[in-house]
Protein backbone atom coordinates (compact mmCIF):
# COMPACT_ATOMS: atom_id res chain seq x y z
CA UNK A 1 0.00 0.00 0.00
CA UNK A 2 1.33 3.59 -0.72
CA UNK A 3 1.20 5.69 2.24
CA UNK A 4 3.04 8.97 3.41
CA UNK A 5 6.90 8.81 3.77
CA UNK A 6 8.16 11.57 5.32
CA UNK A 7 12.33 11.89 4.38
CA UNK A 8 14.29 13.08 7.45
CA UNK A 9 13.79 12.35 10.95
CA UNK A 10 14.72 15.49 12.81
CA UNK A 11 12.55 18.31 13.87
CA UNK A 12 10.82 19.14 10.75
CA UNK A 13 10.42 15.52 9.92
CA UNK A 14 8.36 14.51 13.03
CA UNK A 15 6.96 17.46 13.51
CA UNK A 16 5.33 17.09 9.75
CA UNK A 17 4.66 13.45 10.86
CA UNK A 18 3.52 13.63 13.70
CA UNK A 19 0.56 16.29 12.09
CA UNK A 20 -0.61 13.92 9.41
CA UNK A 21 -1.02 11.35 11.74
CA UNK A 22 -3.19 13.99 14.19
CA UNK A 23 -5.38 14.79 10.60
CA UNK A 24 -6.46 11.43 10.78
CA UNK A 25 -4.77 10.02 7.60
CA UNK A 26 -5.08 6.34 7.92
CA UNK A 27 -2.92 5.13 4.81
CA UNK A 28 0.35 4.75 6.72
CA UNK A 29 2.64 7.15 7.90
CA UNK A 30 6.48 5.91 7.57
CA UNK A 31 9.48 8.80 8.80
CA UNK A 32 12.92 7.92 7.35
CA UNK A 33 16.13 9.39 9.18
CA UNK A 34 19.68 8.37 7.99
CA UNK A 35 20.94 9.14 11.99
CA UNK A 36 20.99 6.05 14.13
CA UNK A 37 18.78 8.03 16.96
CA UNK A 38 15.46 8.87 17.32
CA UNK A 39 14.60 12.09 16.58
CA UNK A 40 16.56 14.55 18.76
CA UNK A 41 16.76 18.92 19.09
CA UNK A 42 19.91 20.13 18.24
CA UNK A 43 20.12 23.66 19.38
CA UNK A 44 21.01 22.35 22.37
CA UNK A 45 23.82 21.16 21.11
CA UNK A 46 25.59 24.13 21.34
CA UNK A 47 24.64 25.37 24.65
CA UNK A 48 22.84 23.38 27.16
CA UNK A 49 23.93 19.45 26.07
CA UNK A 50 27.48 21.32 26.02
CA UNK A 51 27.64 23.39 29.20
CA UNK A 52 25.50 20.99 31.56
CA UNK A 53 27.00 17.75 29.79
CA UNK A 54 23.23 16.38 29.65
CA UNK A 55 22.96 12.88 27.96
CA UNK A 56 20.82 12.21 24.44
CA UNK A 57 17.67 11.73 26.68
CA UNK A 58 17.80 15.03 27.32
CA UNK A 59 17.50 16.36 24.42
CA UNK A 60 15.43 13.62 22.41
CA UNK A 61 12.20 14.74 21.13
CA UNK A 62 8.78 13.68 22.25
CA UNK A 63 6.40 12.50 19.06
CA UNK A 64 2.35 13.56 19.39
CA UNK A 65 1.13 10.98 17.29
CA UNK A 66 -0.49 7.94 19.05
CA UNK A 67 1.60 5.17 19.51
CA UNK A 68 2.01 3.01 16.13
CA UNK A 69 0.63 5.56 13.69
CA UNK A 70 4.11 6.43 12.75
CA UNK A 71 6.76 3.76 11.54
CA UNK A 72 10.11 5.33 12.31
CA UNK A 73 13.12 3.64 10.26
CA UNK A 74 16.54 5.20 11.55
CA UNK A 75 20.20 4.59 10.07
CA UNK A 76 18.80 4.41 6.59
CA UNK A 77 19.39 7.47 3.78
CA UNK A 78 17.37 7.99 0.10
CA UNK A 79 19.24 7.23 -2.85
CA UNK A 80 16.91 7.92 -5.29
CA UNK A 81 13.71 8.99 -5.81
CA UNK A 82 10.84 8.63 -8.64
CA UNK A 83 8.60 11.37 -8.04
CA UNK A 84 5.99 10.24 -11.02
CA UNK A 85 6.00 6.51 -10.44
CA UNK A 86 6.03 6.93 -6.30
CA UNK A 87 8.70 5.34 -5.44
CA UNK A 88 11.92 6.29 -3.14
CA UNK A 89 14.86 4.34 -2.94
CA UNK A 90 17.14 3.29 0.09
CA UNK A 91 20.62 3.11 0.74
CA UNK A 92 19.75 -0.20 2.74
CA UNK A 93 17.76 -1.60 -1.10
CA UNK A 94 14.55 -1.57 0.15
CA UNK A 95 11.78 0.35 -2.09
CA UNK A 96 9.08 2.63 -0.41
CA UNK A 97 6.26 3.41 -2.75
CA UNK A 98 4.21 6.81 -1.70
CA UNK A 99 1.33 8.75 -2.69
CA UNK A 100 2.74 11.70 -0.80
CA UNK A 101 5.97 12.59 0.48
CA UNK A 102 7.66 15.11 2.71
CA UNK A 103 10.87 16.47 2.31
CA UNK A 104 12.74 17.23 5.03
CA UNK A 105 16.72 16.13 4.72
CA UNK A 106 17.95 19.65 5.76
CA UNK A 107 21.48 20.45 5.59
CA UNK A 108 24.80 19.22 6.12
CA UNK A 109 27.90 21.59 7.71
CA UNK A 110 30.32 22.61 5.02
CA UNK A 111 33.99 22.03 5.94
CA UNK A 112 36.54 24.57 4.74
CA UNK A 113 38.86 23.25 1.51
CA UNK A 114 42.19 24.17 3.06
CA UNK A 115 45.69 22.63 4.99
CA UNK A 116 44.19 20.87 7.94
CA UNK A 117 45.75 17.78 10.53
CA UNK A 118 43.51 14.70 10.31
CA UNK A 119 42.43 14.94 14.29
CA UNK A 120 41.57 17.70 16.31
CA UNK A 121 39.19 19.59 13.51
CA UNK A 122 35.47 19.27 13.97
CA UNK A 123 32.10 20.31 13.20
CA UNK A 124 29.11 20.12 15.31
CA UNK A 125 25.59 19.40 13.84
CA UNK A 126 24.96 16.08 15.10
CA UNK A 127 24.85 14.02 18.23
CA UNK A 128 27.60 11.90 17.38
CA UNK A 129 29.48 15.35 16.59
CA UNK A 130 29.01 16.77 19.98
CA UNK A 131 30.08 13.23 21.68
CA UNK A 132 33.52 13.65 19.83
CA UNK A 133 33.47 17.69 20.69
CA UNK A 134 32.99 16.73 24.04
CA UNK A 135 36.15 13.95 23.88
CA UNK A 136 38.40 16.68 21.95
CA UNK A 137 37.86 19.26 24.51
CA UNK A 138 38.91 16.67 27.44
CA UNK A 139 42.83 17.15 25.49
CA UNK A 140 42.79 21.07 25.26
CA UNK A 141 43.01 24.65 26.53
CA UNK A 142 42.77 26.61 23.09
CA UNK A 143 39.88 26.83 20.96
CA UNK A 144 39.35 28.52 17.59
CA UNK A 145 35.68 28.49 15.72
CA UNK A 146 36.12 29.46 12.46
CA UNK A 147 32.78 31.20 11.36
CA UNK A 148 30.75 33.78 13.44
CA UNK A 149 27.32 32.53 12.70
CA UNK A 150 25.13 31.96 16.06
CA UNK A 151 26.13 28.63 16.11
CA UNK A 152 29.76 30.28 16.04
CA UNK A 153 29.06 32.70 18.48
CA UNK A 154 26.88 30.09 20.77
CA UNK A 155 29.84 27.72 20.76
CA UNK A 156 32.36 30.62 21.96
CA UNK A 157 29.99 31.39 24.75
CA UNK A 158 29.24 28.03 25.79
CA UNK A 159 32.92 26.99 25.55
CA UNK A 160 34.37 30.43 27.49
CA UNK A 161 31.92 29.72 29.84
CA UNK A 162 33.24 26.21 30.26
CA UNK A 163 36.84 28.03 31.16
CA UNK A 164 38.24 27.64 27.23
CA UNK A 165 40.25 30.18 25.73
CA UNK A 166 38.11 30.87 22.61
CA UNK A 167 38.97 32.59 19.31
CA UNK A 168 36.33 33.31 16.56
CA UNK A 169 37.93 33.94 13.00
CA UNK A 170 35.50 35.21 10.24
CA UNK A 171 35.67 37.40 7.36
CA UNK A 172 33.38 39.68 8.53
CA UNK A 173 33.50 42.81 10.65
CA UNK A 174 30.99 41.95 13.16
CA UNK A 175 29.83 38.71 14.32
CA UNK A 176 25.93 37.34 12.98
CA UNK A 177 26.29 40.62 10.68
CA UNK A 178 23.66 38.96 8.22
CA UNK A 179 21.01 38.24 10.50
CA UNK A 180 21.00 41.21 12.87
CA UNK A 181 23.17 44.23 10.82
CA UNK A 182 26.61 46.17 11.85
CA UNK A 183 25.72 47.76 14.83
CA UNK A 184 23.80 45.05 16.94
CA UNK A 185 26.44 42.93 15.43
CA UNK A 186 29.21 44.94 17.18
CA UNK A 187 27.18 45.77 20.37
CA UNK A 188 26.85 41.87 20.84
CA UNK A 189 30.59 41.26 20.08
CA UNK A 190 31.43 44.05 23.01
CA UNK A 191 29.59 41.09 25.25
CA UNK A 192 32.09 38.46 24.10
CA UNK A 193 35.13 40.88 24.36
CA UNK A 194 34.17 41.65 27.88
CA UNK A 195 33.44 37.38 28.71
CA UNK A 196 36.63 37.00 27.36
CA UNK A 197 36.45 35.94 24.01
CA UNK A 198 39.36 36.77 21.36
CA UNK A 199 38.06 37.96 17.65
CA UNK A 200 40.22 37.74 14.35
CA UNK A 201 37.79 39.00 12.23
CA UNK A 202 37.82 40.68 8.68
CA UNK A 203 40.60 37.31 7.66
CA UNK A 204 39.97 34.21 6.13
CA UNK A 205 41.90 31.01 7.41
CA UNK A 206 44.08 29.56 4.97
CA UNK A 207 45.60 26.45 6.98
CA UNK A 208 45.53 24.89 10.24
CA UNK A 209 48.94 24.07 11.24
CA UNK A 210 49.76 21.16 13.44
CA UNK A 211 51.55 17.77 13.08
CA UNK A 212 48.81 15.38 14.31
CA UNK A 213 46.72 17.64 15.90
CA UNK A 214 46.01 21.40 15.45
CA UNK A 215 48.17 23.96 16.51
CA UNK A 216 47.23 27.51 15.38
CA UNK A 217 45.02 28.67 12.99
CA UNK A 218 46.70 30.57 10.21
CA UNK A 219 45.12 33.51 8.31
CA UNK A 220 45.46 35.81 4.95
CA UNK A 221 46.68 38.43 6.74
CA UNK A 222 49.58 36.45 8.30
CA UNK A 223 48.08 36.35 11.77
CA UNK A 224 47.60 33.37 13.54
CA UNK A 225 45.88 32.25 16.67
CA UNK A 226 46.89 28.93 19.30
CA UNK A 227 44.45 26.15 19.28
CA UNK A 228 44.67 22.15 19.94
CA UNK A 229 40.98 22.22 18.52
CA UNK A 230 39.31 24.25 16.06
CA UNK A 231 35.60 23.61 14.93
CA UNK A 232 34.48 24.65 12.00
CA UNK A 233 31.06 26.53 11.71
CA UNK A 234 31.23 28.17 8.57
CA UNK A 235 27.74 27.22 7.02
CA UNK A 236 26.05 23.99 5.03
CA UNK A 237 25.10 22.93 2.03
CA UNK A 238 21.47 21.34 1.28
CA UNK A 239 20.76 17.81 1.47
CA UNK A 240 19.06 17.39 -1.79
CA UNK A 241 20.98 14.99 -4.46
CA UNK A 242 18.35 12.33 -3.79
CA UNK A 243 15.70 14.30 -5.57
CA UNK A 244 18.27 14.70 -8.83
CA UNK A 245 16.31 13.82 -12.15
CA UNK A 246 12.97 14.73 -11.24
CA UNK A 247 12.98 18.04 -13.15
CA UNK A 248 13.02 20.13 -10.04
CA UNK A 249 14.80 23.29 -9.40
CA UNK A 250 17.27 22.39 -6.24
CA UNK A 251 19.92 25.36 -6.48
CA UNK A 252 19.50 26.13 -3.02
CA UNK A 253 17.51 24.05 -1.32
CA UNK A 254 13.80 22.70 -2.87
CA UNK A 255 12.39 25.42 -4.78
CA UNK A 256 8.44 25.29 -3.49
CA UNK A 257 5.29 27.09 -3.68
CA UNK A 258 3.42 29.24 -0.85
CA UNK A 259 2.07 25.65 -0.11
CA UNK A 260 5.36 24.18 0.26
CA UNK A 261 4.82 22.27 -2.67
CA UNK A 262 6.94 21.08 -5.09
CA UNK A 263 6.78 18.97 -8.40
CA UNK A 264 3.39 18.64 -8.75
CA UNK A 265 0.12 18.78 -7.32
CA UNK A 266 0.49 19.19 -3.96
CA UNK A 267 1.27 15.87 -2.74
CA UNK A 268 5.28 16.63 -2.62
CA UNK A 269 6.28 18.87 0.36
CA UNK A 270 9.34 20.11 1.79
CA UNK A 271 9.43 21.36 5.49
CA UNK A 272 12.82 23.18 7.58
CA UNK A 273 15.96 24.24 6.32
CA UNK A 274 16.19 22.44 2.92
CA UNK A 275 12.62 24.49 1.78
CA UNK A 276 12.91 27.38 -0.12
CA UNK A 277 9.41 28.85 -0.31
CA UNK A 278 7.80 32.33 -0.89
CA UNK A 279 6.37 34.12 2.30
CA UNK A 280 3.82 36.09 1.33
CA UNK A 281 3.40 38.14 4.63
CA UNK A 282 6.68 39.52 3.12
CA UNK A 283 6.12 39.13 0.04
CA UNK A 284 7.02 36.85 -3.10
CA UNK A 285 10.54 35.85 -3.13
CA UNK A 286 11.38 32.35 -2.14
CA UNK A 287 13.81 31.93 0.50
CA UNK A 288 15.16 29.13 3.16
CA UNK A 289 14.98 29.83 6.27
CA UNK A 290 17.16 27.99 8.65
CA UNK A 291 15.39 28.78 12.17
CA UNK A 292 14.53 26.18 14.56
CA UNK A 293 11.14 27.43 14.66
CA UNK A 294 10.53 27.54 11.07
CA UNK A 295 11.01 23.54 11.28
CA UNK A 296 8.23 23.20 13.45
CA UNK A 297 5.61 25.74 12.01
CA UNK A 298 6.64 23.74 8.23
CA UNK A 299 6.38 20.57 9.61
CA UNK A 300 3.14 21.18 11.34
CA UNK A 301 1.82 22.88 7.82
CA UNK A 302 3.01 20.34 5.75
CA UNK A 303 1.56 17.24 7.92
CA UNK A 304 -1.75 18.84 7.87
CA UNK A 305 -1.82 19.98 4.59
CA UNK A 306 -0.98 16.40 2.99
CA UNK A 307 -3.49 15.02 5.39
CA UNK A 308 -6.18 17.11 4.13
CA UNK A 309 -5.65 16.53 0.74
CA UNK A 310 -5.28 12.64 0.61
CA UNK A 311 -8.24 12.08 3.04
CA UNK A 312 -10.10 14.63 1.97
CA UNK A 313 -9.13 15.91 -1.39
CA UNK A 314 -9.20 19.45 0.06
CA UNK A 315 -6.52 22.34 -0.77
CA UNK A 316 -4.83 24.31 2.29
CA UNK A 317 -4.11 28.05 2.39
CA UNK A 318 -0.88 29.56 1.83
CA UNK A 319 1.66 29.45 4.46
CA UNK A 320 2.61 32.48 5.71
CA UNK A 321 4.52 32.05 9.35
CA UNK A 322 5.76 34.85 11.50
CA UNK A 323 9.12 33.49 11.98
CA UNK A 324 10.76 33.64 14.73
CA UNK A 325 14.37 32.51 16.30
CA UNK A 326 16.08 32.65 19.66
CA UNK A 327 20.15 32.37 20.62
CA UNK A 328 20.81 32.01 24.41
CA UNK A 329 24.82 33.67 24.67
CA UNK A 330 26.11 34.04 27.97
CA UNK A 331 23.46 35.65 30.43
CA UNK A 332 22.02 37.04 27.06
CA UNK A 333 18.67 36.29 25.75
CA UNK A 334 18.36 36.93 21.89
CA UNK A 335 14.89 36.54 20.46
CA UNK A 336 13.91 37.89 17.45
CA UNK A 337 10.17 38.14 15.07
CA UNK A 338 9.90 38.40 11.17
CA UNK A 339 12.62 39.02 8.85
CA UNK A 340 15.00 41.11 10.09
CA UNK A 341 17.48 39.84 7.33
CA UNK A 342 15.50 41.25 5.13
CA UNK A 343 17.03 44.51 5.31
CA UNK A 344 21.13 45.53 4.68
CA UNK A 345 20.45 49.68 4.80
CA UNK A 346 21.80 50.61 7.86
CA UNK A 347 19.11 53.19 8.22
CA UNK A 348 16.47 51.50 7.88
CA UNK A 349 18.03 49.33 11.24
CA UNK A 350 17.01 51.67 14.51
CA UNK A 351 16.65 51.07 18.14
CA UNK A 352 13.02 51.12 18.98
CA UNK A 353 13.59 51.34 22.99
CA UNK A 354 16.87 50.48 25.30
CA UNK A 355 20.47 51.06 24.30
CA UNK A 356 23.03 49.13 22.22
CA UNK A 357 25.48 48.58 25.40
CA UNK A 358 22.84 46.85 27.14
CA UNK A 359 18.58 45.89 26.67
CA UNK A 360 17.54 46.61 23.30
CA UNK A 361 15.49 46.39 21.13
CA UNK A 362 16.23 47.22 17.12
CA UNK A 363 13.42 47.36 14.90
CA UNK A 364 14.49 46.37 11.02
CA UNK A 365 11.95 48.17 8.32
CA UNK A 366 11.53 48.46 4.80
CA UNK A 367 9.67 50.90 2.71
CA UNK A 368 8.40 52.43 5.81
CA UNK A 369 7.25 48.50 6.76
CA UNK A 370 8.33 46.72 9.89
CA UNK A 371 9.57 43.86 8.68
CA UNK A 372 11.78 42.48 11.46
CA UNK A 373 12.24 43.11 15.10
CA UNK A 374 15.45 41.29 17.55
CA UNK A 375 14.97 42.05 21.09
CA UNK A 376 18.14 41.75 23.72
CA UNK A 377 16.56 40.94 26.96
CA UNK A 378 13.16 42.82 27.30
CA UNK A 379 11.72 39.76 27.77
CA UNK A 380 8.86 41.13 28.88
CA UNK A 381 8.19 42.86 25.46
CA UNK A 382 7.91 40.19 23.43
CA UNK A 383 4.46 39.85 22.87
CA UNK A 384 4.40 43.84 22.24
CA UNK A 385 6.86 43.72 19.61
CA UNK A 386 5.61 40.25 17.90
CA UNK A 387 2.40 42.06 17.53
CA UNK A 388 3.84 45.49 16.27
CA UNK A 389 5.34 43.35 13.13
CA UNK A 390 2.63 41.34 11.92
CA UNK A 391 0.25 44.56 12.27
CA UNK A 392 3.18 46.33 10.18
CA UNK A 393 3.17 43.92 7.76
CA UNK A 394 -1.03 43.15 7.90
CA UNK A 395 -1.07 47.47 6.75
CA UNK A 396 1.51 46.81 4.02
CA UNK A 397 -0.73 43.67 2.33
CA UNK A 398 -4.20 45.85 2.83
CA UNK A 399 -2.56 48.84 1.25
CA UNK A 400 -1.43 47.35 -1.71
CA UNK A 401 -4.09 44.82 -2.24
CA UNK B 1 -6.89 16.67 29.35
CA UNK B 2 -4.30 18.38 31.34
CA UNK B 3 -0.60 20.08 30.49
CA UNK B 4 2.46 19.60 32.44
CA UNK B 5 5.12 22.26 32.40
CA UNK B 6 8.74 20.68 33.80
CA UNK B 7 9.66 24.26 35.02
CA UNK B 8 13.58 23.10 35.13
CA UNK B 9 13.22 22.46 31.65
CA UNK B 10 11.55 25.38 30.96
CA UNK B 11 13.85 28.60 30.01
CA UNK B 12 10.65 31.47 29.55
CA UNK B 13 11.05 31.82 26.09
CA UNK B 14 7.10 32.28 25.73
CA UNK B 15 6.81 31.14 22.77
CA UNK B 16 3.56 28.91 24.14
CA UNK B 17 1.84 32.01 24.76
CA UNK B 18 1.52 32.83 20.99
CA UNK B 19 0.19 29.28 20.44
CA UNK B 20 -2.04 29.10 23.11
CA UNK B 21 -2.93 32.69 25.03
CA UNK B 22 -5.70 30.87 27.13
CA UNK B 23 -3.34 29.00 29.12
CA UNK B 24 0.14 30.22 29.07
CA UNK B 25 0.97 33.68 30.20
CA UNK B 26 4.26 35.55 31.05
CA UNK B 27 4.72 37.68 34.81
CA UNK B 28 5.65 41.19 34.49
CA UNK B 29 9.31 39.73 35.15
CA UNK B 30 8.85 38.45 31.60
CA UNK B 31 8.84 34.29 33.35
CA UNK B 32 6.06 32.25 32.54
CA UNK B 33 3.27 32.37 35.07
CA UNK B 34 2.80 29.07 36.44
CA UNK B 35 6.31 30.09 38.57
CA UNK B 36 4.65 32.08 40.65
CA UNK B 37 2.46 28.74 41.49
CA UNK B 38 4.48 25.68 41.03
CA UNK B 39 8.74 25.38 41.55
CA UNK B 40 9.58 21.73 39.20
CA UNK B 41 6.65 20.69 37.84
CA UNK B 42 3.32 22.34 37.04
CA UNK B 43 0.27 20.42 36.56
CA UNK B 44 -2.73 22.10 35.49
CA UNK B 45 -5.95 21.33 36.20
CA UNK B 46 -8.68 19.24 33.91
CA UNK B 47 -8.47 21.29 30.63
CA UNK B 48 -11.46 21.42 27.99
CA UNK B 49 -10.95 20.11 24.75
CA UNK B 50 -11.44 22.31 22.82
CA UNK B 51 -8.01 23.73 23.39
CA UNK B 52 -5.99 20.85 22.36
CA UNK B 53 -4.64 22.08 19.10
CA UNK B 54 -3.24 24.95 20.58
CA UNK B 55 -1.55 23.74 23.38
CA UNK B 56 -0.07 20.42 20.88
CA UNK B 57 1.16 23.69 18.97
CA UNK B 58 2.41 24.80 22.37
CA UNK B 59 4.21 21.52 23.20
CA UNK B 60 5.50 21.39 19.97
CA UNK B 61 6.99 25.25 19.61
CA UNK B 62 8.55 25.14 22.78
CA UNK B 63 12.27 25.10 22.07
CA UNK B 64 13.19 23.58 25.58
CA UNK B 65 10.97 20.84 24.87
CA UNK B 66 9.04 21.01 28.34
CA UNK B 67 5.65 20.96 28.10
CA UNK B 68 3.67 17.67 27.94
CA UNK B 69 -0.03 16.69 27.58
CA UNK B 70 -1.47 14.45 29.54
CA UNK B 71 -4.92 12.64 28.10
Amino acid sequence: MAGVVVLGASLGGLRAADALARSGYSGGITLVGDEPHQPYNRPPLSKEALVEAQDFDAIRLRSSAKPGTVSLVTGVRATSVDLGRGLLFLSDGRELAFEGLVAATGLRPRALGIPKPSAGVVMLRTYEDLVRLRSELAMVQDVAIIGAGFIGCELAASLTRLGYRVSVIAPEDVPMLRPLGEELGAALMRHHLRAGVTFGLERLPVAIEGSERPERVVCNDGSSFEAQLVIEAVGSATNTEWLDGNGLDLSDGILCDEKLSFGGDGRFLAVGDVARFPNLAFDAVPRRVEHWGMAVDTGRYAGKALGHLLSQGEASPAFTPMPAFWSDQFELRIQSFGMPGLVTDASEIRVLEGDLDGEVVVGYHRNGTLVGVVLVGFVQSHLKYRAAVAESLEAAAGASS
Amino acid sequence: MKVIVDLNKCNDHGQCVYSAPEVFSLNGRGELSFRDEAKEIYVSDQLDESLRDALEEAADICPMQAIEIEG
